[in-house]
């Protein structure tokens, strides 16, 4: 394959870089372009070495169209499992920072840089990827049609690696946005729209030339997702520069304003790209892994209309009692709690798909990963509406409860249906008759269970505290804790959650090598746990 | 200013009545009895061979 | 059967799926949004609030860049335990000049939206230099490099301008005296009458107790200290402003 105009785009793209630097308004803005510079040199030396100098004509030996694109999703999934345990080993790191501050090193390792490279790399590099390759596999298969636009499928996927890059090193440089999850400066993210308009065209031209008549539902959620993160990505992110040669800019909107729609945002990030995303990727893969259809595929369609229409609404709950009016307040509350019917449904869906097939969950560690991913779904979105409600958001807000409930839908529900995934696509694009091993997934299954369990039980313990050591009394009337002590309450927990953490990350660690060696070849010899036991001959 | 008013007309007065018997509509045309084939043929799209 | 092959058409029309996944998101922004931006309450303007000094504008800059956000709120909620802790609950106006907001979403430290005057200008540079120095408990990290790095701002008037095209009041007057003024805040010697006409309650002084040099440090108190000073709720109606 020869990839000319490309590999010139690069080396093109690799001179900007160079200018760029070169004619900085400011000194990070230099850094940041150097950091692009060499990227896109190592790129281009690469994509050059690939380049075949033979006449035309004699290198089209690859020319054949195989009826699936399933090269670029080799390497979405082994970028997800990179990204992920990335992702996990920063996010290790911070919870240990908590604990122990001296581990903070200043200036570019200081927490306040580090913990957006934990959020963004575990949601947009390890979820992203994930959504990018499972989303390419299942519309390939579902439309019995090859991905649409050819090499764009590339570009999507590099694109969004480059992005990742970019957005990774300018957290660690100090280039920040301060919006959550949205932290990249603007020249990140417009980058990050060109990448996802190429997105929507590859999916949506693959649903329209499909050979299947009906839009199979999963991805209903995928369009959705791609659609509605693209909204809000350019809403959000509407910002004046101070220079076109610099990092720094000012968001559009201002206080009030500026809150509503960076938590509109912030909120819909959760319902659209960790929630319809994955939804797509349950209903796909767990009837495929159990082997059965969808347990009501006409719940199926009522979960998506009523996710989508109610998910949008819930931002305001990120606001709850502050200057934002009142009305706004009470709106997303009650669509909040609201969502928790559509959410349970599809949660009741997932679930019931395994009717007459539940013996899987023992003999399959694979299912018994999904299960659990739906059944943590579950939890947390019973959680969510309920932390919705003003009441007990006076008590949840600002404290640690908030984060061990991200954690519970984010290393529980999104985690786990990744992980159910990657052991399904593994072996199906690299041709292998099965895993490597499935002991091993069985050993993760437990150690993420039990860390998520771990985590979400310390941080709820400790969010509860918190709050109330704020806002306890004594019988003079006076505030019993300072600040600083409570602060000092949260160590045992801060290590407890690191432990809980640093279990998730063994289990991918283990995720990674297990994928590794099937990729490879290799097969572990073993007894599958669960399976019949091998029979004896009579003696 | 005026395209904000007129929203805020779309979304207090008939339009709400609208997008909520859009959903109502959605749910009824889902679970109409003509509609059970034609879901159980969508459901098995990914159980096809691959 | 007429009405089946509408149906197929439904869920076979991909641009149909698309447009009318559109549009069911988009009106909840619509209506949740844009209200904001025409209600009295959310856009009034409370007596005191001015646009950011140079300095403190720089100032904010750093506490961004560094991520300040990711532990410390700025938003008081209406309570009796965090009014007594932190002072005034905030008012949607004290925010009328952020781009983009602070309020934050978590609070691993305490809340800064009224952290202004709260200490000494010592007490800030001793704790960013060594948090654990002056709160034992504390879990921050050490910002010690702020105090060595000289305040680089390319072109302080470009920061105003770009704040003036997103909506905040600096005058001409102002961005043309955004570079003196940015060096005269920090000076105690300088003279300041037009600084303080420009930004009423602007804090002067060497703030990092370092009077050679303009250091990242000199910015980021200036901004703390400033920080929910400027509405005087002696003066202020509480029925007035209610929400």
């Amino acid at each position: 394959m020869n990839y000319v105009s490309e590999t010139i785009l690069l080396a093109v793209g690799t001179f900007l870089a160079l200018l760029g630097a070169a004619f900085a308004y400011d000194s990070l803005f230099a850094a940041h372009m150097w950091v692009l510079f060499f990227v896109l040199l190592v790129s281009t030396v690469v994509m050059l070495r690939k380049i075949s100098f033979a006449p035309a004509g004699q290198t089209s030996k690859s020319s054949v169209q195989s009826e699936y694109f399933d090269e670029v999703i080799k390497y979405g999934t082994i970028a997800t499992v990179f990204w992920g345990v990335v992702g996990f080993l920063v996010g290790v790191v911070v919870a240990l920072q908590l604990a122990f501050p001296d581990l903070n090193i200043e200036p570019w390792f200081n927490f306040g840089r580090v913990r957006p490279l934990h959020t963004s790399a575990v949601i947009f590099a390890f979820g992203g990827n994930a959504l990018i390759a499972t989303s390419f596999y299942v519309v390939q298969r579902t439309c019995r049609a090859r991905l649409f636009g050819g090499n764009l499928a590339w570009f999507v996927f590099w694109g969004y690696q480059l992005f990742i890059v970019m957005a990774a090193t300018g957290y660690l440089l100090g280039i920040s946005q301060s919006r959550e999850y949205a932290e990249p400066e603007w020249y990140v993210d417009l980058w990050l729209t060109v990448v996802w308009v190429a997105y929507l065209l590859v999916f949506l031209g693959t649903i329209l030339k499909r050979k299947e008549p009906h839009i199979y539902v999963a991805n209903w959620f995928y369009l959705s997702f791609i659609v509605t993160i693209a909204m809000l990505h350019v809403v959000n992110n509407l910002a004046i520069p101070v220079s076109f040669l610099g990092v720094k800019s000012y968001s559009a909107f201002a206080g009030v304003q500026d809150a509503l729609t960076q938590w509109w945002y912030g909120h819909n990030a959760v319902g659209f790209f960790l929630t319809s995303g994955f939804l797509g990727m349950m209903y796909y893969f767990v009837p495929k892994q159990v082997n059965r259809p969808v347990y009501s595929y006409r719940l199926s369609i009522i979960h998506f209309w009523a996710l989508i229409f109610m998910y949008i609404w819930a931002g305001p709950h990120h606001l709850h009692y502050t200057a934002l009016p009142d009305w706004a307040q009470t709106l997303g509350m009650v669509f909040s709690v609201m969502l928790w019917m559509p959410s349970w449904g599809g949660m009741i869906n997932g679930l019931m798909t395994l009717s007459g097939a539940w013996d899987k969950i023992r003999t399959d560690p694979i299912v018994r990963m999904m299960v659990m991913a739906i059944a943590f779904y579950g939890m947390a979105t019973f959680e969510g509406p309920m932390m919705s409600v003003k009441a007990v958001n006076s008590l949840s807000h600002y404290t640690d409860w908030t984060i061990g409930h991200v954690h519970s839908g984010a290393l529980g529900w999104n985690g786990m249906i990744t992980f159910g995934a990657i052991y399904y696509l593994t072996p199906k694009l690299w041709n292998r008759r099965r895993l490597y091993s499935l002991q091993l997934v069985n050993w993760h299954f437990w150690l993420a269970t039990l860390g998520i369990v771990v985590y979400a039980a310390v941080m709820w313990v400790a969010g509860v505290q918190q709050g109330l050591m704020w806002r306890e009394y004594d019988d003079q009337g006076f505030l019993v804790y300072s600040f600083a002590e409570s602060v000092a309450a949260m160590f045992p927990y801060y290590v407890l959650r690191a432990v809980g953490g640093a279990m998730f990350l063994t289990g991918a660690l283990l995720m990674a090598f297990n994928v590794t060696m099937t990729i490879l070849g290799y097969e572990r010899q073993e007894t599958v746990p669960g399976a019949a036991p091998a029979l004896q001959p009579a003696e | 200013m005026e395209a904000y008013t007129a929203l805020r007309q779309f979304a207090d007065s008939w339009g709400l009545l609208g997008m909520a018997l859009f959903f109502l509509g959605v749910v009824l045309f889902t679970l109409r009895p003509g509609a059970d084939a034609q879901a159980k043929e969508a459901a098995q799209i990914p159980l096809k061979e691959d | 059967m007429g009405l089946l092959e509408k149906h197929q058409f439904i869920e076979r029309n991909a641009t149909l799926l698309l447009v009318g996944s559109l549009v069911v998101v988009s009106i909840g922004g619509i209506v949740e949004i844009a209200p904001l931006f025409y209600l009295e309450n959310t856009i009034e303007k409370v007596e005191g609030m001015r646009p950011y000094s140079p300095l403190e504008l720089a100032g904010r800059s750093i506490y961004i860049r560094e991520g300040c956000y990711v532990c410390h709120s700025q938003m008081i909620r209406p309570f009796r335990d965090e009014v007594e802790r932190y002072g005034h609950y905030s008012l949607a106006a004290e925010s009328m000049y952020d781009h983009s907001f602070q309020w934050g979403s978590k609070r691993t430290g305490p809340d800064l939206a009224r952290v202004g005057d709260r200490y000494s200008n010592e007490w800030h540079v001793q704790h960013l230099v060594e948090p654990r120095d002056v709160v034992p408990e504390s879990v921050m990290p050490s910002y010690a490099f702020l105090k060595e790095t000289p305040l680089k701002v390319t072109d302080v008037s470009m920061e105003l301008k770009a704040n003036r095209a997103v909506g905040v009041p600096y005058s001409d007057e102002m961005v043309a005296s955004a570079k003196a003024d940015l060096a005269a805040q920090a000076d105690p010697n300088s003279d300041i009458s037009g600084l303080l006409q420009r930004y009423p309650k602007a804090k002067i002084g060497d703030f990092d107790g370092d009077a050679q040099n303009l250091t990242e440090m000199d910015a980021l108190v200036a901004y703390l200290q400033m920080l929910g000073t400027l509405v005087d709720f002696s003066t202020y109606d509480d029925a007035a402003g209610y929400r």
